[in-house]
């Protein structure tokens, strides 16, 4: 009755839910639009450099704010107005709950991440290859949906501004050490290995062999870093939420 | 056959607190079963452990037959819960609340809609079904919550404080519905501290203090455990001295409130017959005479006011 598949189904359910409550909420507007926006512009504004070449960080760090916006606040939100004890009566498990998180956050930076990379179009700069640059930010997303999850599961507050605020902790240093501005090729020998325990940085890396082929890592690489990273995250937020949810709930 | 709810030897302790201990209880299908207690009892606990939120430290609970433990998804299947606080989402419109619970229950849209529809007539929201539940007054999230938890067309019903601060004409809705659901078959189990309630509507009720089982019974054989509590409800023409009373060895006290006296007896006619010649002794009229049986609320005080009554 209650398969994998049938678990799957209901977080789906719970997806499409947050999809309709929190994506107009004005923290998720100010993080996931606003602010990518703005950093976008003074990245490009005022520095003499080709388009072609702020395209690898302004898709990096839009995909990267946008997909991170939505679920750091979630739990703690539905926490507060205890609708998390509401969904959690129901023949749902937290896990099903988590990955319906994961999803609604996959979801609004997939769409949001989509604008920056059809202006890359519109303005006629081609990646090398379109359908891995589409795959790469597919399974991009992803990762960040789940990291973002992982913000949230400790510690187990129910205030969505500590959330946010400790979330934007671990966002803003790994946006600098990522290579979002600076290619990771250029980055001292320090700041190489700083920038390989960061995500973002195999996202960017292939967003930079991609349009203007100087990355720095193989690009099979940079797939199964961005695979291993979702799948530790998926799994570490599933886990420390199961952990945590007792705390959560008294 | 198994029970509704089957709970053995259930253990929980918070950091050094223990909110249950070793408690164990059974709820036959088709009951009503009140589980009443004063405010840090364990009710909430108990509840929170058989709706699968928490986890128990030790013991069994068992809910429509399926472990709560190791077959949660399956036990909740089969369940419907009403919480004390409203958790519906207030930016959702009552209908997308509705539908939203009938989908985590993966139920086909059809029945679905239908159920959604036939219950929201039913409470009278079906008008303001398209309006975001954050302008609902309490008494329509109530009945809201009420469609929410009655979608799925559970065999067991979970009720939290369901009358609490309703008004009148709400909460005797609610009432009605409890019994028509009960008298459909559903069983259902209702955590409350409202005595009178309790009494109206269990079929079974269990006393809970300080995380222990301090009686399980019908409301009548539990009233009937405590004959001593029996009371006769008096009015003279006069004002008394209640002294006289505590010599006689049938009385257990005397309370004088207001114009009335009441005497506390295991043996209410003794007691009438000296009232009667005491009243013929001092020239006293006797205006009125009532025999009353202790109330759920008197045999709730005695249990929970003394440690010697917990009985499990």
């Amino acid at each position: 009755m209650n398969t994998f598949t049938e678990q799957f189904k209901r977080s789906l359910v719970i997806a499409e839910k947050n999809i309709k409550i929190y994506y107009s909420k004005g923290p998720v507007i100010l993080f996931g639009l606003v602010f990518p926006l703005f950093l976008a512009l003074a990245f490009y504004i005022g520095r003499n450099i080709p388009l072609k070449e702020t395209l690898p960080g302004l898709i990096g760090m839009t995909t990267f704010f946008t997909a991170t916006a939505v679920g750091p606040s979630i739990v703690p939100w539905e926490t507060r107005s205890k609708t998390l004890e509401m969904l959690l009566s129901r023949p749902v498990a937290i896990g099903t709950i988590i990955v319906g998180d994961m999803l609604s956050s996959f979801i609004f930076g997939l769409i949001i991440s989509v604008i920056p990379l059809a202006l890359t179009l519109f303005w006629g700069i081609q990646p090398l290859n379109f359908i891995i640059l589409l795959l790469g930010l597919i399974i991009a997303t992803l990762c960040f949906a789940a990291l973002s999850v992982l913000l949230s599961a400790y510690p187990p507050t129910d205030i969505p501004a500590t959330s946010m605020m400790l979330s934007s902790l671990v966002k803003f240093p790994l946006v600098f050490l990522s290579g979002v501005f600076i290619p990771v090729a250029q980055l001292p020998y320090w700041g190489k290995a700083i920038a390989s325990i960061s995500p973002l940085t195999y996202f960017t890396d292939m967003v930079w062999k991609l349009f203007i082929n100087n990355g720095f890592y193989p690009l099979a690489l940079d797939f199964l870093a961005l695979i291993a990273f979702t799948v530790v995250f998926t799994f570490a937020t599933i886990k420390l939420h199961e952990k945590t949810l007792a705390k959560r709930l008294s | 056959m198994y029970n509704a709810i089957s709970v053995q030897d259930l253990t929980k302790h918070y950091d050094n607190v223990i909110a249950l201990n070793h408690i164990s209880f059974e709820v036959e299908k088709g009951q009503i079963f009140g589980f009443l207690g004063p405010n840090g009892a364990g009710k909430s606990t108990t509840v929170r452990i058989l709706t699968g939120l928490i986890k128990p430290d030790g013991g069994k609970a068992f809910v429509m037959g399926f472990d709560i433990l190791k077959n949660p998804i399956e036990a909740k299947q089969h369940i419907g819960v009403v919480p004390e606080v409203s958790n519906a989402y207030v930016d959702l419109t009552a209908w997308e609340n509705i539908i939203l619970i009938g989908k985590l229950y993966g139920m086909p849209p059809q029945k679905l809609k239908e159920n959604a529809t036939n219950l929201l007539k039913e409470f009278g929201l079906y008008e303001v079904k398209d309006r975001l539940v954050k302008g609902f007054s309490k008494g329509m999230k109530q009945r809201l919550l009420l469609c929410m938890a009655l979608v799925n067309d559970p065999e067991l019903l979970f009720l939290d404080e369901p009358t609490s601060g309703l008004d009148v004409e709400s909460a005797r809705l609610l009432r009605e519905k409890i019994t028509q659901y009960n008298k459909d078959g559903k069983t259902i189990f209702i955590s409350t501290h409202n005595m009178d309630e309790a009494n109206q509507l269990c079929h079974r009720i269990a006393i809970i203090n300080h995380g222990k089982i301090a009686a399980v019974d019908t409301p009548e054989n539990l009233r009937a455990q405590s004959m001593e509590l029996q009371y006769i409800e008096v009015a003279f023409n006069k004002n008394i001295n209640l002294q006289e009373f505590s010599k006689n060895p049938s009385i257990t006290k005397a309370v004088s409130k207001g114009n009335k006296v009441y005497i506390y007896t295991a043996d209410p006619p003794t007691v009438i017959e000296f009232l009667v010649e005491y009243a013929k002794e001092n020239n006293l009229r006797i205006f009125s005479l009532n025999t009353m049986m202790p109330s759920l609320e008197d045999v709730f005080i005695k249990l929970i006011s003394s440690k010697e009554a917990i009985i499990q």
